[in-house]
């Protein structure tokens, strides 16, 4: 499973950490949500409370802030999230030929995570690369005038990449 | 410090404030401003909003998402109105008035709007008015008859959506008919501090959820039931037992007794058509009666008692920390009649517990004694009795369930019933309450004072508790420090009240505590700190200043109660609730309190008769802590992974 | 720098922008003088809404606050455009710049940038760029010598969410809430961020901010139009040869524009984004301007042969998809229209039906909270107007 959960002190200590950085308000909510998300892959129960115990806010507050947003939803994604861009230009470009292709690769539909912990794939709303479509984004990475045959590259390129990691 | 219906920090500030002031015209404010409301000219205050104007123009603007206590959302969209020289339709309810406008609430354009709004709550809310707990008092019903709604114009779902949480003992969920109208949330978060609920999710997926979605029942909630007060609609509702007590009482086999608290006492007319603050306590015995019960007993007695137990723990708290210098007492002393604010302890500082009062509420004091004393003495058998309370609070349902309220031997208290749905059981026996004769309460628990009925007002159990104390210190009338006796510091709807008293003088130890303290020198001239809270987020307040080591940790006493307006303002009271309605439910119970012949708990008959037949070890003697004493749990504010 | 290199397009006049030109131009203005620059260019902002930029500086100049912000709107996400992303890859300084002007204008110590989580991958350009401006003096302490004109940009990240374009969601989303937008009174410019007054713009807005103090409000003023001033930056693509970020004047025609981006023979563009209208070919003589048809600069070309209920579908699904989920029109409306839409598609929509949900969208432009429910009905009621035909002749399915 992709997810790392923390011991409580050592989570506490983290998130304090990043308070630290951003500022005690609750507008550092949203980037330590960011943050915890691009590490761990997953904002889990325990991880909100603690955010919300050091920003002095409610939990159920940080649960509904992480839902609000597209990017910060706090269940468990894979390694590598794809987004496949699904608005008029993209779609105009050939966006489903794409979808189907990732779909059949990943032996997922969208919103669902490979078993072995590596890829979630997503729809994406516009990503403004409209003239150069269909477009997808890869965690913060995009790609552009991507076909049936160039995803499953980008595919393979991100399981080469998880796999030099583990070595 | 605020009242408590000032909302805290959840509404962005541009919000928190229902009169926005702008600082461009800084000579304007204060200023009158001109407002043409449907072609009729008045003159308004700079800042109000067009819904307040209206008001005051006796023009109707219908709301949803508004609600008197909370912070404007300005989500519902059913207040709109014209405002020449603006495109789009305004909010009356936040759009401000700061210079001369003009404003249509009647227009095509307002009426397709309200028609549409209407429509399209009713294409997401699942559910008939017939079976639900809020036929002919809920405000969605009653907008679309009053903007005759006659089609479901964008369909109406036939399956509900959502499951029911019926995992809690006292409030109950239903989001299908949830009219994402965020009352709940900015009562949870903004009144109470609780925090409960939240919108989660996005666009026609919102729905109002807890931490996680788990149930009800296990999250921080604390069951004051605020939440259920303020819904619009049947989405929120409190537990209905009245099936079960209906068996009770047909069945021949039970002994059913019911004690009232002053609270619904006060409001249950409301549920008749007669205006908040009509008292009809007594009409109500009948209709009790009548309606099956065998034996009426007032709560006000076991209120008089709690004041005995619990004003005998503070002194002897006190004698302990100041004369025998025991560093361990913890003080201030709190009040624990309020279930909800005794969870909202233990979730939030349980690091407290060892400050709240150890005597328990009056209705689960009166639960043990019906199942021991008055079992006893009456020769009844307590497996055969079902103890019932009519209570204003939602949160009792918890309290009577707690698995430490079994002292009688069996469950003390089997059914705390709201003041709702003892309306609706009189209903259903088509007693009309305020044209029944008047009856009084049945012995040996009938004779009440005051200084219980108080209880049901934030700053009652400490005005109770003060007049015992006074006289027993002092050896004087409180009436010769106290006009009429009533101690006004500690009364009205501040958030948060304090007060000092300085003991100007004492007399003899009275007979009922003597065996507990040698004198009363010990407080000659002392100066006694209190302070009063009301809804939890004042609670809150106190209890952070208390950590601090502010003002409030060095009180002696201090009264919490969990809902606004104390228990008045309670989760099992009549729906709607206001400031102005909870004011006049206060003004009865005081009326009703200057009525009584007897106002100190300490002079109470019936009480004294306890004491001298049952609990003859006194107050705070051994077998006072078993019945009427209880403990706590550290639940702390964490909340399981599901 | 990924393939954002690649966006095609035609010569922008932001090349000929010499750096800092208009920020020491500027600095050397009086601050009361720098709102009437910008007034007097009338410049309209470039997000979509196209509010005067000197009226907005000039409010917020106008506030007694210790504390004011000037926020740059990098939440590019209306659909078809992508002229921001381009800007802030090749003249992020230009916007920079902007932003600086502003905060002297309006007396903000503090500008921050609110970029889109989608473009994450341009931030650590962006973050160069700060750095580099702070260590030439022309950010933080004593901005270019001026003595008391303290002044720095930080960068915070969006979190996937269309709606915190609109500016007060926007400002809800820095101060860690949902993104969700206020009610209006007050505007931003009274009480904005933390309730200080706040100017938010758009980043082209900015960046011909730099453009104006460089060269003039004169010089702006011979581009465009009477009220459509200045130069502006569309976005293209779809069913075109030459899709890219083109610099065209206002007041340019569909048809004029069509045929630069090799187009011809489109039977319908959306301008404006998913929120802007679909003009039919038969309109194609109509302008682009704030006169005709106001754009924040989305052109989406529609090829002959697409079916136009799925470019209705495919908008609605965005809409339903985006909205906070707030106020009752646009939650629920949006669905409504999404379910005529598949109904018309398989010739089954009933005629009340449509008849009441084209009054809902009525409705909704007029009653929803904020932008985004305000304006999700328009490319739906603008393809029901002008592709009746279309629509009417389906034939039901079998």
């Amino acid at each position: 499973m992709a997810t790392t959960t923390l011991q409580q002190d050592q989570l506490r200590t983290e998130v304090e950490a990043l308070v630290e950085k951003l500022g005690p308000g609750r507008s550092s909510l949203i980037p330590i949500l960011a943050d915890v998300k691009r590490r761990f892959h997953a904002i889990d129960s325990e991880t909100m409370q603690t955010i919300a115990d050091v920003l002095d806010i409610h939990p159920v507050e940080v649960y509904s802030v992480a839902s609000f947003y597209a990017f910060l939803h706090g269940a468990p994604e894979g390694q590598f999230v794809v987004r496949l861009c699904g608005t008029l230009s993209c779609d105009f470009a050939g966006k489903d030929a794409v979808a189907d292709a990732l779909k059949a690769e990943l032996g997922i539909d969208f919103d669902q995570t490979t078993d072995d912990g590596l890829f979630t794939l997503e729809w994406a709303s516009c990503v403004g690369m409209c003239d150069q479509g269909p477009a997808l984004l890869v965690n913060d990475d995009v790609h552009t005038r991507v076909t049936p045959e160039s995803a499953r590259e980008i595919l393979a390129a991100c399981r080469a990449a998880a796999v030099a990691k583990e070595g | 410090m605020s009242n408590p219906t000032t909302p805290i920090h959840r509404a962005p500030l541009s919000q928190q404030h229902r009169r926005v002031i702008t600082t461009t015209s800084p000579d304007a404010i204060g200023a009158q401003v001109s407002v043409t409301i449907d072609g009729v000219e008045a003159k308004v205050p700079f800042g109000v909003t067009i819904l307040e104007a209206a008001k005051n123009a006796g023009v109707k603007i219908p709301t949803l998402c508004d609600h008197p206590d909370l912070d404007v959302a300005g989500v519902c969209r059913m207040c709109v109105v014209e405002v020449e020289g603006q495109r789009t339709l305004q909010p009356a309810c936040t759009f401000p008035v700061v210079n001369a406008m003009k404003v249509n609430t009647h227009t095509r354009k307002v009426r397709m709007a309200r028609k549409h709004v209407l429509e399209l709550l009713l294409s997401e809310h699942c559910g008939e008015c017939y079976s639900c707990v809020r036929n002919g008092n809920c405000e969605l019903q009653s907008l679309a008859e009053e903007y005759g709604i006659t089609e479901y114009s964008f369909g109406h779902p036939e399956e509900p959506m959502f499951e029911t949480d019926e995992s809690s003992y006292s409030v109950m969920r239903d989001m299908n008919k949830c009219i994402r109208c965020r009352r709940c949330i900015r009562t949870c978060i903004d009144i109470q501090e609780v925090g409960v609920l939240e919108a989660v999710g996005r666009s026609n997926k919102v729905t109002i959820e807890t931490f996680e979605d788990m149930p009800l029942g296990t999250a921080v909630c604390i069951n004051c039931g605020q939440c259920v007060n303020r819904c619009p609609v049947g989405a929120l509702y409190a537990k209905d037992e009245t099936d079960a007590v209906w068996a009770a009482i047909d069945d021949p086999d039970k002994h059913v007794v019911i004690q009232t608290a002053p609270a619904p006492r006060s409001a249950m007319g409301e549920l008749f058509g007669l205006e908040p603050g009509t008292p009809v306590t007594f009409e109500m015995n009948t209709a009790l009666r009548r309606a099956g019960f065998d034996k009426v007993f007032d709560t006000n007695f076991t209120a008089d008692l709690t004041i005995i137990e619990e004003g005998t723990e503070l002194i002897l708290r006190l004698y302990k920390a100041l004369v025998e210098k025991d560093e361990s007492i913890a003080l201030p002393q709190f009040t624990s009649c309020s279930p909800g604010w005794v969870k909202y302890l233990e979730h939030f500082y349980p690091e407290y517990l060892p400050n709240a009062s150890s005597a328990k509420s009056p209705q689960q004091m009166f639960g043990a004694l019906i199942k021991t004393y008055y079992a006893e003495k009456l020769g009844f058998d307590p497996e055969k009795i079902v103890s019932v309370a009519l209570m204003p609070c939602s949160a009792k349902k918890f309290e009577c369930n707690r698995p430490e309220m079994r002292d009688s031997g069996y469950q003390d208290v089997d059914f705390g019933l709201t003041t709702r749905e003892l309306g609706k059981m009189f209903k259903e026996a088509g007693l009309h309450v305020p044209s029944l004769p008047k009856s009084d309460f049945d012995d040996p628990f009938g004779s009440a004072t005051g200084s219980g009925v108080i209880f049901g007002a934030t700053g009652g159990v400490m005005e109770a508790a003060l007049r015992t104390v006074i006289e027993l210190v002092t050896g004087e009338k409180v009436e010769s420090i106290y006009d009429h006796g009533d101690i006004i510091p500690v009364r009205g709807f501040e958030g948060v009240k304090y007060a000092e008293l300085t003991i100007p003088k004492v007399g003899p130890v009275p007979e009922i505590v003597a065996h507990l303290v040698p004198n009363w020198d010990w407080l000659n001239g002392a100066t006694l700190k209190v302070a009063v809270a009301h809804g939890t987020a004042n609670a809150k307040k106190v209890m952070d200043d208390i950590k601090a080591g502010g003002k409030f940790s060095e009180c002696h006493f201090i009264e919490f109660m969990a809902c606004p307006g104390g228990c008045l303002g309670g989760g099992g009271q009549p729906i709607p609730t206001s400031a102005d309605i909870r004011a006049a439910r206060a003004r009865a119970i005081y009326s009703e309190d200057s009525a009584y012949a007897v106002r100190k708990s300490h002079e109470n008959p019936a009480v004294l008769a306890t004491y001298g037949e049952f609990l003859t070890e006194g107050p705070c003697g051994h077998k006072s802590h078993k019945l009427l004493h209880t403990e706590y749990t550290a639940r702390g504010k964490h909340m399981p992974q599901a | 720098m990924p393939a954002t290199i690649e966006t095609k397009g035609n010569a922008l006049t932001y090349e000929t922008i010499e750096a800092e030109a208009g920020l020491k131009a500027a600095l050397a203005m009086s601050r009361a003088d720098l709102v009437d620059a910008v007034r007097d260019s009338d410049l309209k902002g470039r997000g979509g809404a196209g509010f005067p930029t000197g009226m907005k500086w000039g409010f917020c100049a106008a506030e007694k606050a210790d504390q004011k912000y000037i926020i740059c709107n990098a939440d590019e996400g209306e659909p078809g455009t992508f002229k921001d992303r381009v800007i802030l890859t090749r003249f992020a300084d230009l916007v920079f710049e902007g932003m600086t002007i502003g905060g002297r204008a309006i007396g903000a110590s503090l500008g921050i940038i609110y970029l889109r989580a989608e473009y994450t991958y341009l931030r650590p350009h962006l973050v160069e760029v700060i750095q580099r401006r702070r260590a030439a003096g022309l950010l933080g302490h004593d901005v270019c010598g001026v003595e008391g004109f303290d002044f720095d940009i930080l960068v915070a990240m969006g979190a996937g969410a269309y709606v915190c374009g609109e500016e007060t969601a926007l400002i809800e989303s820095l101060e860690g809430f949902r993104g969700e937008p206020r009610n209006r009174p007050p505007f931003p410019v009274v009480a904005g961020l933390l309730n200080n007054p706040t100017v938010v713009n758009n980043v082209e807005t900015l960046a011909s901010v730099a453009a104006i103090f460089a060269k003039g409000a004169d010089w702006f003023k011979t581009f465009g139009t009477d009220k459509s001033t200045g130069y502006k930056l569309f976005s293209i693509s779809g069913d075109c040869d030459k899709p890219g970020v083109y610099e065209f004047p206002w007041g340019i025609t569909v048809a004029d524009l069509l045929k630069e981006v090799g187009g011809e023979g489109a039977k319908a563009v959306q301008i404006g984004g998913a929120s802007g209208v679909c003009v039919p070919a038969r309109d194609f003589a109509r302008a682009l301007a704030f006169e005709d048809i106001p754009t924040g600069g989305s052109v989406m070309v529609i090829g002959p042969e697409r079916d136009i209920l799925d470019v209705a579908e495919n908008f609605l699904d965005f809409f339903v998809e985006e909205s906070c989920g707030q106020c009752t029109p646009c939650r629920l409306g949006n669905v409504q229209m999404l379910e005529a839409v598949k109904l018309l598609k398989k010739g089954e929509c009933p005629p009340a039906f449509l008849a009441n949900v084209k009054a809902l969208g009525a409705t909704m432009q007029v009653a929803s909270k904020c932008g985004l429910g305000q304006t999700s009905p328009s490319a739906f009621l603008s393809i029901l107007e002008g592709f009746g035909d279309e629509i009417a002749n389906r034939a039901p399915s079998a």
